[in-house]
């Protein structure tokens, strides 16, 4: 079954970090800036292209408030028949304000039945969240939620 | 410890009916941007993709990114069309790969 011990790899991970020396490391290394909402742009337009996205069909149900943005449980659904003719061919799922502007993206068909996904996401502060839908038809389409996150995620680092 | 998979999957189903299926797996999902007790990055460690088939068709396929909270949980939908096994697929960072089957009878 493909069954891993995962736990002790991070481990030893987590020792060797810990014992290495300040020389192994880059001095001063940086964080990543978080993401901006043009780079959110830019991922929706890498998805999307040419294509017009219009409001509406997504339904995007978070919680509009949480105190712990390390795990936000998220449900997105897509209005659709999802019959062989007329159905939800991909959700993709971004953020503007995570160090990355992507969170999942889903690939359906008229197997699915209902063109509806939940998760638990990270939110590294208070930011839109978009789904964009992409019909069989080739039409997309996006719905969007702003959630107030009172402690972030993404940016808590290990305490020694 | 291993990686651990827990599957809700209904035992029956009507022919037609729509499901719900749910998973979920414990998996650290180390965003990548986190930085250890000396500054340096702590790597990034994340499943990248779940995917479930249906006796051997695909019916839903994901790909994750590191803003999945950790121990991703997962549902989605699919229409019981015959008895069989469904058939999940989890792989990741570092040569991560978990298989994981349900039976499903379909009336």
């Amino acid at each position: 079954m493909g069954l891993r011990h995962r736990l002790s790899r991070r481990e030893i991970l987590l020792a060797a970090g810990a014992t290495a020396g300040a020389g192994a490391t880059t001095p001063l290394a940086t964080r990543p800036a978080a993401a901006t909402p043009a780079e959110m742009q830019a991922a929706m337009r890498h998805v999307v292209g040419q294509a017009t996205v219009r409001q509406g069909k997504v339904t995007l149900d978070l919680p509009p408030l949480v105190e712990n943005g390390n795990t936000v449980p998220m449900t997105v659904a897509v209005e659709s028949p999802m019959t062989a003719k007329d159905y939800v061919k991909a959700i993709h799922v971004f953020n503007e304000k995570n160090p990355q502007p992507n969170v999942i993206s889903i690939q359906l068909g008229p197997r699915a039945g209902r063109a509806t996904v939940s998760t638990r996401i990270r939110l590294a502060d208070t930011q839109h969240i978009t789904a964009i839908a992409e019909m069989s038809d080739g039409s997309f389409w996006s719905g969007s939620q702003e959630v107030v996150v009172t402690l972030a995620a993404c940016l808590e680092d290990l305490q020694p | 410890m291993s990686a651990r998979a827990l599957i809700n999957v209904p035992a029956k189903a009507k022919r037609g009916e729509v499901i719900e299926i749910k998973t979920l797996i414990s998996h650290v999902m180390e965003t990548g941007f986190r930085h250890g007790t000396n500054g340096q990055e702590i790597p990034r460690d994340i499943i990248t993709s779940f995917s479930c088939a249906y006796n051997g068709e695909e019916i839903f396929s994901t790909q994750l990114y590191p803003a999945i909270a950790a121990n991703p949980f997962v549902t989605f939908f699919t229409v019981a069309m015959a008895s069989g096994t469904l058939t999940f697929k989890w792989v990741g960072d570092n040569g991560f790969e978990m298989i994981e089957e349900a039976k499903i009878v379909v009336e």
